[in-house]
């Protein structure tokens, strides 16, 4: 435990320094970027790995978080980062509408009804013109020059996100969610209202994911419909992102974003400009093997199936009793 | 204590069960026996309001429980200990008993009920840092019962707590729902095990193609020629 501590204290304070040390701003942007992924994939965990409702629309929460921002900002004239607390409220509202809706669906019907919603939101955003400006999209001015700032408020998000997941795991609340997770008939018959605490963590997934969107809209500066309510970049990512990292575990998610965040941009870059042009379009197709490998192989995530990379890569036999 | 009055239940558009009525009361042993898809499950089902009654009224010491919510059937003192044990494999034993006694008095007195349970399965007590997923079958009927016993309940259903048990165990589980009626607690108990159910309970109702066709006690029962031939084979 003592060693568990030592590693989480030493890797803050590298996270801390590490904008001050490495100066260029390629990187500094992939580890906000990565941050930001940090926060949507452990609150994509807390409602699908944790209480078991796989949602494939979190884009709807990111996308309402980034509009909400963009809009105060392009419309109302105010200070895009009050989208940081609209974004993640109205997010929770929409949150419980999209509750109130789905949630009468259980299993695999819930998860096609958020693929559902995320295409409507995202219908919807492209051609109401007059309040979000369709597929031009939102332009608004960066506040800040330097990365710095972003750096640490997107550290700061993913931090308290990842604490306040913990804590509530450790609550009365995350014994109610997996007591769903794992038997939602059972549950609800040793007294938990299902329907409350189903949309307790909606709730607070949406509220964090939507953070994480206005977020993105003041760090990007700019969106459309089509980034921010995409479901290939976003609500697909966020699935990658806690099932490569480890679904149900406290930090699968945050090594997740490291993995798909590193992979992508490998990618894009085309192995950072020594491999040929081509290779940039097949990371879907990477993704894809991916997603087989981590499946047959790893079904609990990096996190999850520590033991068993420790066990058959490092070759670290456990001591026999 | 219970009683359930003409109940018509649904699964969709597919009628289960047809004007269902009994009656179960204080302190007794009440069975109902039935083939496989008689409707002995969903009249459980719809007694813990996981199903809802499309006609017909479900009342538990005079209040209605048919419209509640399933949540909130257990605080008036009536647990369900469902078919096939339905734990929370991904929770240690001690937890799964913790489960069982979130809300009123079931909560406060939740040190000594644990007590209780330990003292009645041993070796629950040995085990509680276990997944419950990793029990063995009969350990984990054991735990689905200790789970019931922990909201402090005043009618327990079990549902065929026999299924998947070997003959040994089977017996043992009947001997303990015996111990725990006779501490004070109705016992409602659907099972296909007929013999020895009838020969152990105080009455019993017969349900088939979800009808009641049949009911008397025990002895009764086992003397009806019907009984005799559809379920005991003689």
């Amino acid at each position: 435990m003592k060693k568990n501590h030592l590693f989480l204290i030493s890797l803050g304070i590298l996270f801390l320094i590490f904008p001050l040390v490495i100066h260029s701003h390629y990187y500094q942007h992939l580890v906000i970027i990565i941050f930001m992924w940090v926060v949507i994939g452990s609150s994509w965990n807390l409602l699908a790995g944790y209480t078991g409702q796989v949602s494939f629309g979190h884009a709807i929460f990111f996308g309402v978080g980034a509009y909400t921002a963009g809009i105060f900002a392009s419309k109302l004239g105010i200070s895009a980062w009050w989208g940081m607390a609209f974004g993640g409220i109205f997010s929770m509202l929409v949150g419980l509408f999209v509750g109130w809706v789905c949630f009468r669906l259980r299993g695999p019907y819930f998860a096609l009804a958020t693929l559902a919603g995320g295409e409507i939101i995202r219908l919807i955003a492209t051609n109401w013109e007059s309040l979000t400006d369709g597929m031009v999209g939102i332009l608004i001015i960066q506040s800040f020059k330097s990365k710095l700032s972003y750096y640490y408020i997107a550290l700061a998000l993913a931090l308290a996100c990842i604490y306040t997941i913990r804590i509530i795991m450790k609550s009365k609340w995350g014994y109610y969610f997996v007591s769903i997770r794992e038997d939602e008939d059972a549950a609800a018959s040793l007294g938990i209202n299902t329907t409350l605490y189903k949309n307790v963590s909606l709730m607070v997934s949406s509220f964090f994911t939507g953070m994480a969107g206005a977020f993105y809209m003041n760090y990007m500066a700019f969106i459309d419909p089509e980034v921010v309510f995409s479901l290939h970049y976003i609500s697909i990512m966020a699935i990658l992102v806690g099932i490569v990292g480890g679904v149900a575990t406290i930090w699968g998610p945050a090594v997740g974003a490291f993995v798909m965040v590193g992979l992508q941009e490998t990618f894009r870059s085309s192995f950072f400009g020594l491999a040929p042009k081509w290779i940039s379009q097949a990371h879907a197709l990477v993704f894809g093997l991916l997603v087989i490998f981590v499946i047959m192989f790893l079904a609990n995530g990096i996190v999850g199936d520590w033991p068993k990379i420790k066990r058959n890569v490092f070759r670290i036999k456990p001591l026999s009793s | 204590m219970l009683k359930v009055n003409g109940i018509n239940v649904f699964y969709e558009d597919l009628q289960v069960l047809w004007e269902v009525s009994f009656e179960v009361k204080e302190k007794e042993i009440l069975v109902l026996v039935g083939a496989n898809g008689a409707g002995k499950s969903t009249t459980l089902k719809t007694i813990s309001s996981l199903l809802t009654p499309k006609t017909g009224t479900i009342e538990f010491n005079g209040i209605r429980l048919d419209q509640l919510p399933p949540n909130k059937i257990i605080g008036h003192g009536i647990v369900h200990v469902p078919e096939g044990r339905r734990l929370f494999p991904e929770m240690s034993v001690e937890e799964n008993l913790i489960m069982g006694s979130l809300y009123g008095e079931a909560k406060t007195q939740r040190n000594e009920t644990i007590e209780y349970v330990y003292s009645l399965f041993p070796r629950l007590q040995e085990r509680r840092k276990q997944m419950s997923g990793t029990l063995s079958g009969g350990e984990q009927q054991m735990l689905a019962v200790g789970r019931g016993l922990m909201s402090r309940p005043k009618l327990m259903m079990f549902d065929e707590p026999s299924l998947g048990l070997a003959p040994i165990l089977v017996q043992d589980i009947f001997d303990l729902i015996k111990k725990i009626n006779q501490e004070g607690v109705t016992i409602l108990l659907v099972e296909q095990n007929v013999t020895q159910t009838l020969a152990m309970c105080d009455r019993a109702y017969v349900l088939e193609n979800g009808r009641n066709v049949l009911q008397g006690t025990g002895q009764e029962l086992m003397a009806n020629d019907h009984v005799k031939e559809v379920y005991l084979g003689i």
